[in-house]
């Protein structure tokens, strides 16, 4: 066994390490920033190079963290460990270690689906390969991210004719900046809430290349929001914080959104379909280009998806995150970091 | 039939009326007669009878999305909504087909209640073939029966009299009573000529009360109110014209076969149409019986001589809608009061009495007497301002229901479910059950089902709860460990040999959670059963 599944998180005991530990470790490999796979309190962290700036920002300036290009072979204590590009976020990557002749993948989060603000996912064949499942069922199947943007660009359009504000909800880490990437700037200002704001620079200094946003808290009190589309995290939904917004249309980017229950649940006027995980054939498209003999599956529909690779031929099991105290959709809220 | 899909969309996605009302108007401007007429029959409410089941359209769906039997459930387990299920599997459609709704309505889902399921199935998927997703949806959705839309009458009827320019009041009249959905129908019901023969028996729209929640004071001086009790049976309108009788349920329900004492009495009136209350009567205390006993009558077609002599039923009037052909609803309710006392009185008949007004010098004579309403078998007070006009529908302002207040009782929760819809993936649904028996015998016994009450924070509570504590699995159904105990109301309630508690009681819904008591302290059988009226 290269890792093995710790009451702390997964763990490497040759190498003396774990993967997005749950707890304080000596020596965490992170896969990427979000909440549910890093969390403060190890003595040292080490991620791919691009998301150092995030995650910096969530860990704190007194962090140590170490990175490394992707692609990029480190030994820790003989243990050859390299991170490759999972699409999922800036930064975000798939962490593959291999030792004796054998190669473990550890997915993170991951999505195939082009997005211009991180490296593209890229296939690593693995003999143990394991797998998020937060979308695991059939039903979830994303459109081309063009064509919600042009759903969220209407909708933009017709709030401006109707003089209303179009605030967006969407995960600050991620989704938030692709978003900002992907709507047509030339419709009008785009607004941000504070947190959105600070990882945006983040981005921006990573070299990603975002349009033109400003600071909600910048603008003047007597401000007219009307033509305006404002990007804020879901938490700040039913807050005072939107009050200064006026007479607003409310939507939500998020997978969740292609079940109608879900759309109600939020109470938003319209729900994009756009997530930064793998819908279900993306979910089987990769675990099958991977080769992998064994597939573990966790976070999200872990028992269908490992039930249904079973059936079609391929090893695979659960690997139960420890239950989190929130139902199945709340806790595999696509990491929001807001959430914690 | 892409048109409409947009439209239930667009109305699922907003709450604001205004919206509603602007995406209902922009699709009656637009759309030809024939598909407005199915339009208004949906929209209304109205649907066709499930054509097949729910579990076969996501059993095609999952054949042609080729998963497994199982997967097809876990799908449905999250989604909550066969048709949508079945919607969100399907591959892509083949062609993009443009077939207008009332053509889908009558080429290929009215038929499908002549065929085989060979038949049904063929002509589902050759449908699934060329819609989309919105599409697939909402034909599933007409195809299961399960087709509901979040408008009410009211929005509807404010978006059919924009697009027709009339006003509301002419719209609602036309739209009741029975209609076909046919483009000769949309043309009369948006036709500027308001002359057209209405049918004789073609109802008016009820107009309905408004709970007062907060004190009767601030409704002003009491002299300004007229008071009567609020009956506990079924709202109807009584139609004399041309020496035709039809009695009609606020279900707007033709009821006129169902109440022949009440029918041959009102062959004694004049031409009018008058409103009240079906109630089973009690002739020798001369008051109502509990609703429990009317529940013996309705939906009852052929009605023997035991059950006419041993529970009859009598039309209590209070309002009057129509006189000697003349629409009355805009005279103040005095006027209307006046003539009505004028029309019963002359019928003189027991079948048809009249609604006493409660004589109140002050608000709070009538706080005390509210106290009676039980024993009095009521629900409360109706409170009428005396100059208001008869409307349509639910309007706040002139009708108030002023009732008591509920029973209650704390209750174990034993049972959970999860919920439909947007509560899909919660456990929301309850069952609660009160101890029973004595000593060692002690146990819980179930009596209720409650879904509605809490906050949605609570409910998540609930669902952990209920995720951590299940003793056991019975298909959806989690038996949990009996330790919530929360405090339930409902309306009214009875004996009842179907319910294994032999107790059923109306509207349970969940007051509060009381986290200060245990499980143990939960009230009992013997205090529920206490709450029984005699009948
Ligand atoms: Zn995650
Ligand atoms: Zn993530």
């Amino acid at each position: 066994m290269v890792l093995t599944h710790t009451d702390h998180g997964l763990y490497c005991a040759a190498g003396d390490f774990f993967i997005d530990p749950w707890q304080p470790v000596a020596r965490a490999v992170i896969s990427h920033a979000h909440g549910d796979h890093a969390r403060a309190g190890s003595a040292a962290y080490l991620c791919a190079t691009p998301g150092e700036s995030i995650l910096r920002l969530r860990m704190g300036p007194e962090a140590h963290i170490e990175t490394a290009a992707y692609g990029q072979t480190l030994r820790l204590n003989g243990v050859a460990v390299s991170f490759h590009p999972a699409g999922h976020i800036l930064g975000s990557a798939q962490v593959r270690v291999a030792h004796d002749g054998e190669v473990w993948v550890v997915s993170g989060d991951y999505k195939t689906e082009p997005d211009p603000t991180c490296a593209p996912f890229e296939s690593v064949a693995a003999d143990t390969f394991i797998t998020e499942a937060t979308f695991g069922l059939p039903i979830y199947r994303w459109q081309p991210s063009a064509a919600v943007f042009d759903q969220i660009n209407a909708w933009w359009r017709a709030n401006q004719t109707a003089g209303r504000t179009s605030v967006l909800f969407a995960y600050a880490l991620g989704k938030a900046q692709r978003i900002l990437a992907g709507v047509d700037a030339a419709i009008g200002p785009i607004y941000v809430h504070g947190a959105v704001h600070r990882l945006n620079a983040a981005y921006r200094a990573a070299g990603v290349p975002l349009p033109h946003w400003r600071y909600a808290g910048d603008a003047p009190p007597d401000q007219d929001w009307s033509q305006a589309l404002v990007i804020a995290p879901a938490s700040t939904q039913g807050t005072p914080w939107l009050r200064r917004f006026g007479d607003v249309s409310a939507a939500f980017a998020s997978g969740w959104m292609r079940v109608r229950g879900q759309r109600r649940r939020r109470s938003v006027d319209r729900g994009f379909v756009l997530s930064d995980h793998a819908d279900w054939p993306g979910l089987l498209a990769v675990i099958a280009a991977t080769g992998a003999g064994r597939v573990l599956v966790t976070h999200g529909y872990t028992a269908v998806l490992a039930r249904y690779l079973r059936e079609n031929g391929r090893e695979a099991y659960e690997l139960n995150a420890p239950y989190s105290g929130e139902s199945l959709d709340e806790a595999a809220n696509e990491g929001a970091p807001e959430a914690h | 039939m892409r048109a409409f899909a947009d439209l239930y969309f667009a109305l699922d996605a907003t709450t604001r009326t205004n919206d509603k009302v602007a995406a209902m108007r922009a699709y009656f401007d637009a759309t030809p007669p024939a598909d407005a007429a199915w339009a208004v029959y949906f929209l209304s409410g109205r649907r066709p009878k499930r054509l097949l089941s729910a579990l076969l359209l996501r059993r095609w769906a999952a054949e042609l999305a080729a998963i497994p039997e199982w997967l097809q459930e876990e799908a449905y387990h999250a989604v909550g909504d066969s048709a949508e299920t079945a919607a969100l599997l399907l591959p892509e459609a083949a062609r993009a087909g443009e077939r207008p709704l009332h053509a889908w309505v009558e080429e290929a889902i009215l038929p499908l209640r002549e065929k085989d399921e060979a038949g049904q199935r063929a002509t589902v998927l050759d449908a699934w073939a060329e819609l989309d997703d919105p599409q697939r949806y909402v034909f599933n959705k007409l195809i299961t029966g399960g087709f509901r839309v979040g408008v009410s009458q009211r929005l509807l009827m404010r978006a059919l009299a924009e697009a027709a320019a009339l006003p509301e009041a002419a719209i609602a009249h036309r739209l009741m009573g029975a209609w076909e959905p046919t483009p000769e129908f949309y043309a009369t019901l948006v036709h500027p000529d308001e002359l057209r023969g209405e049918d004789a028996g073609r109802p008016y729209p009820f107009f309905l009360a408004y709970p007062l929640e907060t004190d009767p004071a601030t409704l002003g001086d009491v002299a300004d109110w007229q008071v009567e009790w609020k009956w506990d049976g079924i709202r109807a309108q009584l139609i004399r014209r041309d020496g035709q009788t039809f009695l009609w349920s606020r279900g707007e329900e033709l009821v006129t076969e169902r109440y022949p004492e009440v029918v041959e009495a009102a062959t004694a009136l004049p031409d009018c149409v008058l409103d009240g209350e079906l109630l089973a009567w009690d002739f020798d205390a001369n008051r109502p019986r509990p609703f429990a006993r009317l529940q013996q009558r309705i939906g009852r077609k052929n009605l023997g001589r035991k059950l006419l002599a041993e529970t009859p039923v009598v039309l209590l009037l209070y309002d009057l809608l129509e006189w000697a052909g003349e629409d009355w609803r805009e005279r103040p309710l005095t006027e209307r009061r006046a003539q009505l006392e004028a029309i019963v009185n002359a019928a003189a008949s027991p079948w048809l009495p009249l609604s006493a007004v409660i004589a109140a010098p002050a608000w709070a004579d009538l706080v005390s007497l509210r106290e009676e309403s039980r024993a009095r078998g009521v629900e409360g007070f109706m409170l009428k301002r005396r100059a208001s006009p008869y409307r349509v529908g639910r309007r706040r302002g002139d009708w108030w229901k002023w009732k008591i207040d509920p029973f209650s009782i704390d209750a174990v929760l034993i049972y959970a479910q999860r919920g439909s819809g947007r509560r899909a993936s919660l456990y929301t649904d309850y069952t609660f059950a009160l101890w029973d028996g004595e000593g060692d015998d002690r146990h819980l016994t179930p009596f209720a089902k409650a879904y509605s009450g809490l906050t949605d924070a609570e409910m998540r509570e609930v669902d952990r709860f209920v995720r951590n504590n299940t003793e056991d699995r019975f298909g959806p159904v989690r038996s949990v460990r009996p330790e919530l105990v929360m405090e339930l109301a409902f309306e009214s309630i009875q004996a009842s040999n179907r319910h294994k508690s032999g107790v059923a009681v109306r509207f349970p819904r969940i007051l509060r959670w009381r986290h200060d008591k245990r499980p143990e302290e939960a009230d009992t059988m013997a205090t529920l059963r206490a709450m029984i009226p005699d009948l």
